[in-house]
């Protein structure tokens, strides 16, 4: 290598061609968001992929192989960043994966440095770092049409002339123009050519020399430039893990702060020197600069009083479709596995094997395909928004009101997409690069009003809320219970954030900063692949948690099923003489009454009951742990239905249904009203909080939620049944 | 004078960045000493301010803004 990276002398690749032995190269992508890296990956592979789930990390990236390769190549999707200064998990995982000690991908053979034409200078910078990872590597040119609408000319032979790798100028959404890519990464796998990289000052380079000869685990020179500029990022926590010693380079710092080289500033100004000194003459601007299209709406979009209009027509669109689009699939899914669970049931005999089928393994995947629906719907608009440039102004505009919470306006959009899912919300949460602001918002997601607890907002409105119309039959009194029940999650959760805030997530508030694309059509196939991303990622990892608990629950109701309580109903049917139909409901309540969830349902009893609740109010909601959808599925069960999927005659029972002993009607509005807050404020949900534990890295978070959810749900759901008694009078 | 203050449709060059808030990741993102920004607008809420640097739009919070320190050009 002519001219290394930071002017070390290390062992390096090039020359002795990729040592690959028996297997595919692997090549990885990498460069800036918003460059139409995923259309890019998607363009090479052909679109097929693999996710891969690496044990003990909770990041997924893409990879999958090189379409048109004239031998097998690997590609990695690897996340997209500005910079390897590792300052957020995403960084991370690109640095450590460079290194080659990351657990989400292995070390490259090769690099695809994907670059904004319209924005070369700053993606420059992140390539001047990824340069010093020695690797082989290409670039490719993306974006040259957006540059040309703002006057700009690139001239990629002289870019790569200045680079010393092969730039390739591509359009990533056709994917016919990627062929010469292909061929240029497989040319400098077979030699790879050297880069110029950017000189750093000669004092850092010694000292970074020094940390590399004596700490093994420092892999590559360029990071232990980064692990002595930056104080207590990545890098050092990467040096320490390996048993590198702090002492040791605080003195190494020392040495360089008396040589006045402090702090990542003396990078930053390198690296953009040297990014300057290898566009001029690459770069053509026009003498003045042009106004897009994507200007002149960003006028309209972002304008003080139109921008406000303007997101909550967005949102407001958003959520209509999620609404008018859902029901009826959701309908046509509840009503299949209804279908099915009932034709098996029709095929198997009577017993154990039949009901685990039945009311186990049927009803627990129609519980989770439920939701299927509105999941990818939400995630169809965020990620049509997300890809047109929309969601990343929605998210500026919405930092104002978010720091409020001590929150940032990148909370906005997975707080968006809990409306659908806490899960993907939740694990869509990884861009956030700071710490306590990440868990604030992964703690508050279970906040918003998810589709679970819709069908139960549905059954309790339709039976019990009146349907008057107000203010001349403009407005229901239904719509606006249900506008309430989805504002109670986001106006409990300003006090909890300030409490969080103030106690386990203390500390500063993160900052902001925020890349504003330019406008441009969504491409489908990036939208199908983040709704498909999403899809599977909720039917993964929340349907196999649902799945799993929905089962413990099924046997703590099913068993013990002793023949006392057979004999016992027998006996009371031939003393009444009822009917087959009546024969089984008595039969199948009597059971429910006498297992083990029946027992703990009155075992709670005297904590529920000061709400209005009686015991089979609290087996549903001891029920409804996996999913809280299944409260109506378990009432539906509690109140004789044979068909709990016929909302219309649970409507009907859950209006007869009476205090034990007593003509009083258990379900009035007041227990409706306090059923509905209760369960928009619990985390009565597994799936959300297993995953809550893996993507925060420790339980205590899951459960201090849990318990805090809960307490909170029990005491709001108290407070409204006394409110509602108090002004109703009974 | 500091970015923060600038008005909108205005141009200024960068005399220096403070330590502090997100200072790290505007440096890198080419706010730095020398280069020209101009401010667009400001979110509807007065905060963040919309700024154009070199090829590229960030929405950048009036407090971060305030570490910048700008002349007119």
């Amino acid at each position: 290598m002519s001219n290394p990276g930071v002017g070390i002398d290390t062992h390096t690749q090039s020359g002795e061609g990729p040592a690959i032995a028996g297997r595919p190269p692997r090549v990885a992508l990498v460069g800036n968001p918003n460059t139409g890296k995923t259309t890019l990956y998607n363009a090479l592979t052909g679109f097929r992929h693999h996710v891969a789930n690496y044990p003990g990390v909770t990041v997924s990236i893409a990879h999958g192989f090189v379409r048109e390769a004239t031998r097998p190549m690997e590609l990695y999707d690897l996340p997209g960043t500005y910079s390897l200064a590792a300052a957020s998990p995403d960084e991370a995982i690109v640095t450590d994966t460079l290194c080659g000690h990351g657990e989400v991908a292995p070390k490259p053979d090769a690099i695809i440095a994907i670059v904004d034409a319209s924005n070369l200078t700053r993606n420059l910078y992140l390539v001047s770092q990824v340069l010093e990872y020695r690797l082989p590597m290409v670039i490719a040119l993306n974006m040259v049409d957006v540059a040309e609408s703002r006057g700009l000319s690139i001239n990629a032979a002289r870019l790569s002339q200045r680079l010393g790798v092969p730039v390739v100028p591509v359009v990533a959404t056709k994917p016919s123009t990627v062929k010469p890519l292909i061929a240029a990464v497989e040319a400098v796998l077979e030699r790879p050519a050297s880069a110029n990289g950017v000189k750093l000052p000669p004092a850092l380079v010694h000292e970074a020399e020094r940390l590399v000869t004596c700490e093994t685990c420092a892999c590559a020179p360029t990071q232990a430039v980064r692990l002595l500029l930056y104080k207590g990022g990545h890098a050092e926590a990467t040096y320490q893990r390996c048993g590198g010693s702090l002492e040791h380079l605080e003195q190494c710092r020392e040495k360089l702060r008396k040589a006045g080289i402090d702090g990542p500033l003396i990078e930053v100004q390198a690296r953009y020197a040297w990014v300057n000194d290898v566009v001029g003459g690459v770069i053509m601007r026009p003498d003045r600069p042009i106004e897009t299209w994507s200007d002149r709406i960003d006028s309209i979009l972002t304008h003080p009083v139109g921008g406000m209009v303007a997101l909550i027509l967005v949102l407001y669109g958003v959520f209509w479709s999620l609404f008018s689009g859902a029901g009826p699939l959701m309908d046509l899914v509840d009503g299949a596995f209804g279908a099915l669970g009932r034709l098996v049931a029709g095929w198997l005999p009577e017993g154990v094997l039949s009901s685990l089928i039945v009311d186990g393994v049927i009803a627990g995947v129609g519980g989770v395909l439920v939701f299927l629906p509105q999941i990818l719907i939400l995630f169809a608009a965020i990620a049509i928004l997300e890809d047109c440039g929309y969601l990343a102004r929605a998210a500026s505009m919405m930092d104002r009101v978010m720091r409020t919470i001590g929150l940032s306006g990148r909370a906005f959009i997975p707080l968006l997409s809990a409306f659908a899912c806490a899960v993907p919300a939740i694990m869509g949460t990884r861009a956030i690069a700071d710490r306590r602001e990440r868990f604030l918002t992964i703690m508050l997601a279970p906040f918003m009003s998810c589709s679970a607890r819709l069908p139960v907002y549905a059954v309790m409105i339709a039976t019990f809320v009146p349907a008057t119309k107000l203010l001349g039959g403009w407005i229901g009194v239904q719509p606006l219970v249900m506008l309430a029940m989805y504002s109670i999650g986001i106006v409990v959760s300003i006090p909890v954030a300030w409490l969080l805030r103030r106690t386990l997530l203390a500390g500063p508030a993160a900052g902001f900063v925020l890349e504003l694309p330019s406008y441009k059509w969504p491409q489908p196939r990036v939208v199908y692949q983040r709704v498909y991303q999403a899809g599977k990622s909720f039917i993964v990892r929340a349907g196999t948690v649902i799945l799993v608990v929905n089962m413990i629950v099924w046997a703590l109701a099913y068993f013990p099923r002793s023949e006392s309580t057979r004999s016992a109903v027998e006996q009371q049917i031939q003393a009444g003489g009822w009917d087959d139909a009546t024969r089984e409901h008595e039969l199948a309540s009597a059971y429910l009454r006498d297992s083990y969830l029946g027992h703990m349902g009155r075992s709670i009893e005297p904590v529920i009951a000061p709400i209005g609740w009686d015991w089979k109010i609290g087996v549903a909601v001891i029920a409804s742990f996996p999913a809280r959808e299944v409260v109506v599925a378990t009432l539906g069960t509690l109140f004789h239905l044979e068909d709990d999927a016929e909302t219309e005659s649970l409507r009907a029972a859950l209006r007869a249904a009476r205090v034990d002993h007593t003509d009083r009607p258990l379900f009035t509005l007041p227990v409706a009203l306090s059923i509905m807050v209760f369960f928009a404020l619990c985390a009565q949900c597994g799936a959300t909080l297993a995953v809550m534990g893996r993507e925060m890295g420790s339980w205590i978070y899951p459960v201090i939620s849990f318990v805090g959810m809960t307490t909170l749900a029990y005491f709001a759901a108290w407070g409204v049944a006394a409110a509602a008694r108090a002004l109703m009078n009974v | 004078m500091s970015l923060a203050s600038v008005p909108n449709r205005r141009c200024v060059r960068i005399t220096g960045v403070r330590h502090g808030g997100m200072s790290c990741r505007l440096m890198e993102m080419g706010l730095i000493t020398g280069a020209e920004v101009r401010v667009l607008r400001r979110a509807p809420l007065g905060d963040p301010l919309q700024i154009r640097v070199g090829d590229c739009e960030l929405a950048v919070r009036a407090s971060d803004a305030d570490l910048i320190d700008v002349v007119d050009l």
